[in-house]
C-alpha cells in the first residue's frame, strides 16, 4: 500500500517535472539569489548571540546567549541614535505625511492642465536625484558662504547656520525630505482622487457647495482608505530609517541628532569591526519595526479601516 | 468643474503650486550660476541665481578630467548591466509564478513575500559581501541588489493579467513555455518592463551605500561616491560621519557645483521623456500592495 502510494507519487513528480520544467529551469536563479542574498544574511543574525570572530565564522564563534544586548542596552550611544532615528522620523511624519495629500488636492482643483501636467512634471523631479546630490546641493546653498545666507545678508539679516547649528539642521533635515518627496508623493492621492464619483461632486455644486467645503466632505473622505494605509505603513517603519539621507545631511556639529540607527550600525560595524554588536542593534530594529508595523495595522482596524493585511 | 469662471481661490492655488515648484528649480538654477562663475565672485558672495564673472573653465577642467569621465562612462555601463540582469531575474521569477498549475507556487511565493517582512540587515549582508570574496569588485554592486521581491509582484500582477487565451491558442498551435514567454507575453509586456527597467537603473545609478560600504579602489567608483568625495573634499575632515573624505586638496564650490550638475543632467535628459512610465509604475505597484 505504502509502496504503490509513493510509486504513485513519483510517477506525479516525473510528470509535474515533465510537463513544467522548464518553468522550475527559469526559477532556479531567483531561488538561488534569494537564498543566497536574502536567507543568508537572515542566518547571519545569529551572530547577534555570539561574540562573533571573523576568521572563525557563524560556525566557530563563541555563543553567549543575550550578552551582546545587554550590553548594547548599557550603551548611551545606541539610545542616542534610537531617540534620534524617532525624532526624525516623527518630523518626516509630522510634515512629510500630510504635505502631498495637501498638495494633491491643490493640484486636483487646478483647472489648467496644461500648467497642471507641467508642473507635475517639475514637481516630481526631486524624487529621482540621490542624497549624495541633494546633500551636496544642500550644502552649497546653505553653507555659510552659500546662496542663502547671501540673500538673507542683502537683507540686513545675518548668517544663520543652516547645517551646523543643532536645531536648524532638524528642521533643514525635515524641510528637505518634504522637499524631495512632495511631489511625488501626490501621485498615489491623485489617482485615488480620480477614483471618487463625480456624481457627489455634481450634487454638491447644486446643494451650492463651496469649494472648500467639496474638499473637507467630498475629497478627504474619498481619499481616506489611502491615507490610513499610507500612514499604516509610515508608523510601521517608525524605527527604520535610510542610510544615506542621514549620512549625507549629518556633520560632525550636529551628530547629536544626526547619528541615526542606520548610521550607528555603519560605524559601530563596519568603522570599528564590532560585528555582534552591530547585528544586534539591527536585529532589535527589525524586530521593533515588526511589531510596530503589527500594531499599526491591528489600531487601524480597529477603529474600522482597512489594515494592510 | 471646468467652465466657470477664475476667482482669488483659483489664483491662491496657482500661486502656492507655482512657489512650490520654482522651489523644486532654485536649486538647479543655483548650480548652473555657481558653476558658471568664478571663484572671486563666490568666495565674496556675489553669486545668486544667475552666473557672475561668467566662465566656462570649471567645465573645461571636468571635461578634461580623464577620471571624471571615466567614472561617468562606468557608472553608465554599470547601470545598463545591473539593470538587464535584474530585468533577466525579475523575469525569471515573475513568469513561472503566474502559472496556477505549477507544484509549489504558493510556497515559492511565500519564500519570497517574507524577504519583504525580513532581512538579515546591513552586517550580515557586509560580511556576505566579504565572505564570498566580492568587496572591490564590480559584482558588490551587481549581485546584492539583483532582484527586487517587489518588482517581481508588479510583474507577476501584468503578466497575470493577460489573457489567458492568448497563450493557450498558443500552446495549441504547439507553442512550448519558453516560446509562449519569448513570443506572446514578453513583447505584451513592454511597458511594464520598460517601467521596471527604470527602477532598477535609478536605483542603481543613485546608489551610495553599497559602494560606500564595499568599495575603496578609486577605479570602480560609481558617479554618486566620487560626486560624495568631491563634495566633502574640503569640509574640514572632522565635520564628517564617515571615513570618505580626503580632506588633503581643496575643491572649489564651482567645480562642486559642476560636478552636482554632470551627475544630474543624465537623470535630467532622461527623465521627462520617461516620466510616464514611472507613474504607471507607483500605480501598478500601489494597487498590488
Amino acid at each position: 500500500m505504502m509502496l504503490n502510494l509513493m510509486a504513485k507519487g513519483m510517477i506525479e513528480v516525473k510528470a509535474v517535472l515533465k510537463r513544467d520544467f522548464f518553468l522550475y529551469f527559469l526559477l532556479l536563479l531567483p531561488m538561488a539569489y534569494i537564498f543566497i542574498f536574502k536567507y543568508a544574511p537572515i542566518y547571519g543574525v545569529l551572530m547577534a548571540f555570539q561574540d562573533y570572530n571573523i576568521f572563525e565564522g557563524i560556525g566557530g564563534s563563541e555563543w553567549v546567549g543575550f550578552d551582546v544586548f545587554n550590553f548594547i542596552f548599557h550603551q548611551d550611544s545606541f539610545y542616542r541614535a534610537l531617540q534620534n532615528t524617532l525624532v526624525l522620523n516623527l518630523l518626516d511624519l509630522a510634515a512629510g505625511f500630510p504635505a502631498p495629500i495637501i498638495l494633491a488636492i491643490l493640484l486636483n482643483e487646478l483647472r489648467y492642465a496644461r500648467f497642471k501636467k507641467v508642473t507635475q512634471t517639475i514637481l516630481y523631479l526631486p524624487h529621482f536625484l540621490s542624497w549624495v546630490i541633494i546633500g551636496g546641493m544642500v550644502y552649497l546653498m546653505f553653507s555659510s558662504g552659500g546662496m542663502a545666507n547671501s540673500v538673507l545678508s542683502r537683507f540686513g539679516l545675518g548668517n544663520i547656520d543652516f547645517l551646523s547649528q543643532k536645531t536648524n539642521w532638524l528642521i533643514m533635515y525635515t524641510a528637505v525630505g518634504v522637499w524631495q518627496s512632495v511631489g511625488w508623493g501626490t501621485i498615489i492621492y491623485l489617482a485615488s482622487i480620480i477614483g471618487i464619483n463625480k456624481d457627489l461632486y455634481e450634487a454638491s455644486d447644486m446643494d451650492g457647495c463651496s469649494r472648500l467645503r467639496k474638499i473637507w466632505h467630498i475629497t478627504l473622505p474619498g481619499i481616506k482608505p489611502t491615507i490610513m494605509m499610507l500612514l499604516i505603513l509610515q508608523i510601521g517603519r517608525m524605527v527604520s530609517i535610510g542610510f544615506d539621507r542621514p549620512f549625507v545631511m549629518g556633520n560632525s556639529l550636529v551628530s547629536d541628532y544626526s547619528d541615526v540607527i542606520s548610521t550607528y550600525v555603519y560605524r559601530i560595524g563596519i568603522g570599528s569591526g564590532d560585528f555582534s554588536q552591530a547585528t544586534a542593534v539591527g536585529l532589535f530594529q527589525s524586530v521593533v519595526g515588526l511589531i510596530f508595523l503589527a500594531a499599526a495595522n491591528y489600531g487601524a482596524k480597529k477603529i474600522g479601516e482597512q489594515g494592510i493585511w | 468643474m471646468s467652465g466657470r469662471k477664475l476667482n482669488w481661490t483659483d489664483l491662491i492655488i496657482i500661486i502656492f503650486i507655482s512657489a512650490v515648484a520654482i522651489s523644486c528649480l532654485v536649486p538647479f538654477l543655483y548650480m548652473i550660476a555657481l558653476s558658471l562663475s568664478s571663484n572671486n565672485a563666490i568666495t565674496s558672495q556675489k553669486v545668486s541665481l544667475w552666473p557672475v564673472g561668467f566662465t566656462i573653465e570649471t567645465y573645461k577642467t571636468i571635461l578634461s578630467d580623464v577620471e571624471m569621465i571615466y567614472t561617468l562612462g562606468y557608472t553608465i555601463v554599470l547601470t545598463a548591466i545591473y539593470t538587464i540582469f535584474c530585468m533577466f531575474l525579475t523575469v525569471c521569477a515573475a513568469y513561472p509564478l503566474t502559472k496556477k498549475r505549477l507544484k509549489g507556487r504558493n510556497f515559492l511565493l511565500t519564500v519570497l513575500v517574507i524577504t519583504m517582512y525580513f532581512s538579515g540587515g546591513l552586517i550580515p549582508s557586509y560580511l556576505l559581501v566579504k565572505n564570498l570574496d566580492m568587496m572591490n569588485t564590480v559584482w558588490s554592486l551587481i549581485l546584492p541588489g539583483a532582484m527586487s521581491v517587489f518588482n517581481v509582484i508588479i510583474l507577476k500582477t501584468f503578466f497575470g493579467s493577460l489573457p489567458e487565451s492568448l497563450e493557450e491558442s498558443a500552446s495549441i498551435d504547439g507553442c512550448n513555455d519558453l516560446g509562449i514567454l519569448v513570443r506572446i507575453v514578453l513583447p505584451l509586456s513592454l511597458p511594464s518592463i520598460a517601467t521596471l527597467s527604470l527602477f532598477y537603473a535609478v536605483d542603481r545609478w543613485n546608489g551610495f551605500q553599497d559602494a560606500l560600504f564595499y568599495i575603496t579602489n578609486k577605479n570602480l567608483y560609481p558617479m554618486q561616491l566620487k560626486l560624495y568625495q568631491i563634495i566633502t573634499a574640503n569640509q574640514q575632515l572632522d565635520t564628517q560621519q564617515g571615513e570618505g573624505s580626503v580632506g588633503a586638496y581643496i575643491v572649489p564650490e564651482s567645480l562642486k557645483a559642476a560636478s552636482v550638475m554632470f551627475t544630474t543632467v543624465p537623470i535630467l535628459v532622461v527623465y521627462p521623456k520617461l516620466q510616464k512610465y514611472f507613474v504607471e509604475g507607483v500605480l501598478t505597484g500601489a494597487i498590488k500592495g
